[in-house]
């Protein structure tokens, strides 16, 4: 029986997150004392040698990340990725509203690794209750000093998935329609106001204070080799548990489903498990054995990405799902590239016609191509990702297309 | 009530800052008014073409006028297998107006939107952003009788 392992949210619903004094009673910004006196190269080291990859979705080593931030730029920012659109995913959300301290933390010890005084926290629109939290969690910080000369700001979303897409969310932090930047250059080296800008998850950051305390040696032994450390995970849909998990990321799909999750409802069968948000492929029962880290799920052509969870079971028509999925891709494409704008209202227009049982082999053929044109040609993530649940779909559950078609 | 004026002028050193003076204005009129985007647009030194543009980009700012509650059922997949379409459906006969619309005496709008980030008890709606869990069609009634 496979147990949760929690690191990040050990102390959950046991301290006020706002009050920097009950965080700082369970050893809380010791992390950031010790970045301090590392400096910036021996603690970029250091994370790089934690194996600490970004929580977001990319998997890309943090401390290689920073490593691109060219340290004599005068102005750089600190900005944290807090607009967790990915439908059935809220695990950023309980991070803040149970550990908010550590996120600060985190942004902090990025300050002190790259060298920059202002870190932003960009909130999606749906959480003003968060954004709230936040502002009261930094006036607290502030107030004690811990923070020294590293000023936070809470910047809040107004309802737009795709700035999620790191140079999106900095286009929105800067006034503008939430369109993603053509890269290079690489927000590391031009990001906000053309200076060099870390974005980080709310995850990634939030386990930097425990990488810094308890050594990058132990977290790289916890979990998968390649991708160590825990992940949050959000189950949702037929799932008996439908709620939140930490969990080492050598921990198998099954393992989270049914040992944690506690199977399918209603004493139903599995059908198909999507992972890591609107934008992950289906999974088929024989796949569940696969562990969860970012390496072994690409493996099988799949992605942890948000760490969100959504089981289907045995009755559920996947044909519907899949256009519901096509017709949100349809909605929150930024309209910029081609690929995408025109791509993903194609994708919704051939799924609507097969689920109303109107479409045809040919159908299901050109939407291969289709997937293949986007996932090369898209400018960002979202035009990349959007064929993804119809291409794994048809792949692995090519007879519930059948079914409508004949 | 403080004037459109006076709300984005608090904003104006701020870089940025206009999505943070919308969102300031939204709080006061739920929409952005036509002066609201005219004289956001001469204070951060844009087009009033731009200052349009950011206002219609995102799905929570709207440049026309709203309810003073602003329902909002999720249709994302997770409250889409939990039964999304019955309750939006019991909220327009409740209701007696189509998505996308607003009651005739002002008082509720009816908006879809994309996931809420509350899929521990779905299907999910927001009334001004409260989310309200597990919603079912009979709910209905009950819950629009909470708002006055």
């Amino acid at each position: 029986m496979a147990n949760e392992m929690r690191v990040l949210l050990e102390h959950a619903d046991q301290i006020d997150p706002t009050k920097v004094d009950e965080y700082i009673k369970l050893g809380g910004y010791q992390g950031l004392a010790k970045a301090r006196k590392m400096g910036p190269k021996d603690l970029i080291q250091e994370v790089r040698e934690s194996g600490l990859r970004g929580r977001g979705g990319a998997g890309f080593n943090a401390g290689m990340k920073w490593s691109f931030v060219p340290q004599a730029a005068p102005v750089k920012y600190v900005v944290c990725n807090l607009d967790e659109g990915e439908p059935g995913t809220y695990k950023d959300r309980i991070i803040c509203e149970k550990n908010a301290q550590a996120l600060l933390e985190g942004m902090a010890i990025c300050g002190v690794a790259i060298g920059s005084k202002q870190g932003y926290i960009y909130c999606r629109g749906e959480y003003p209750s968060v954004v709230d939290l936040l502002k009261k969690a930094i006036t607290s910080a502030k107030a004690n000093g811990i923070l020294e000369d590293f000023d936070i700001e809470v910047r809040m979303g107004a309802g737009a998935y795709v700035c999620g897409e790191e140079t999106a969310l900095i286009e929105s932090i800067e006034g503008h329609r939430g369109e993603p930047r053509f890269k290079p250059p690489f927000p590391g080296v031009e990001g906000l106001w053309q200076a060099p800008t870390v974005v980080n998850n709310v995850e990634t950051f939030a386990c930097l204070p425990y990488i810094l305390t308890k050594g990058a040696k132990w977290f790289a032994g916890i979990g998968a080799a390649k991708y160590p450390g825990t992940k949050v995970v959000t189950l949702t849909g037929d799932v008996v548990n439908r709620t939140w998990f930490e969990v080492p990321t050598d921990m198998t799909l099954r393992e989270v489903i049914f040992d944690l999750g506690g199977g399918v409802r209603g004493g139903k069968k599995f059908k198909a498990v999507q992972v890591g948000g609107t934008s992950g492929a289906f999974i088929p029962e024989h796949q569940l054995d696969n562990p969860i880290d970012f390496d072994s799920m690409g493996a099988i052509g799949a992605a942890l990405g948000s760490g969100a969870f959504l089981v289907l079971d045995e009755t559920r028509d996947i044909v519907d799902v899949v256009a519901r999925i096509a017709k949100f891709f349809e909605h929150e494409s930024c309209g910029k590239c081609n690929p995408c704008r025109e791509g993903t209202y194609r994708c919704r227009e051939i799924m609507d016609r097969l689920n109303s049982g109107r479409g045809s082999e040919n159908d299901m053929d050109n939407l291969s191509v289709l997937s293949r044109v986007m996932q090369k040609a898209a400018l960002c993530g979202l035009g990349q990702a959007a064929p993804i649940p119809i291409d794994s779909t048809l792949r692995h559950f090519r007879n519930e297309y059948m079914r409508k078609v004949l | 009530m403080a004037s459109t004026k006076d709300i984005v002028a608090a904003y104006r050193d701020k870089d940025g800052g206009i999505i943070e003076a919308y969102h300031a204005i939204q709080r006061e009129f739920n929409y952005l008014p036509r002066e609201a985007v005219t004289e956001a647009a001469r204070v951060f030194g844009i087009s009033e073409a731009q200052a349009y543009g950011v206002a219609t980009f995102y799905s929570y700012l709207s440049v026309e006028s709203r309810g003073r509650y602003i329902i909002r059922m999720c249709e994302s997949a997770p409250c889409h297998i939990a039964g999304a379409d019955e309750v939006i459906k019991a909220l327009e006969s409740q209701l007696g107006i189509k998505v996308g619309e607003t009651t005739a005496d002002g008082k509720f709008t009816l908006e879809l939107t994309e996931c809420v980030g509350q899929c521990q008890a779905t299907p999910v709606v927001t009334v001004n952003s409260e989310p309200i869990f597990d919603v079912t069609p009979q709910q209905i009634p009950e819950i629009l009788a909470r708002f006055k």
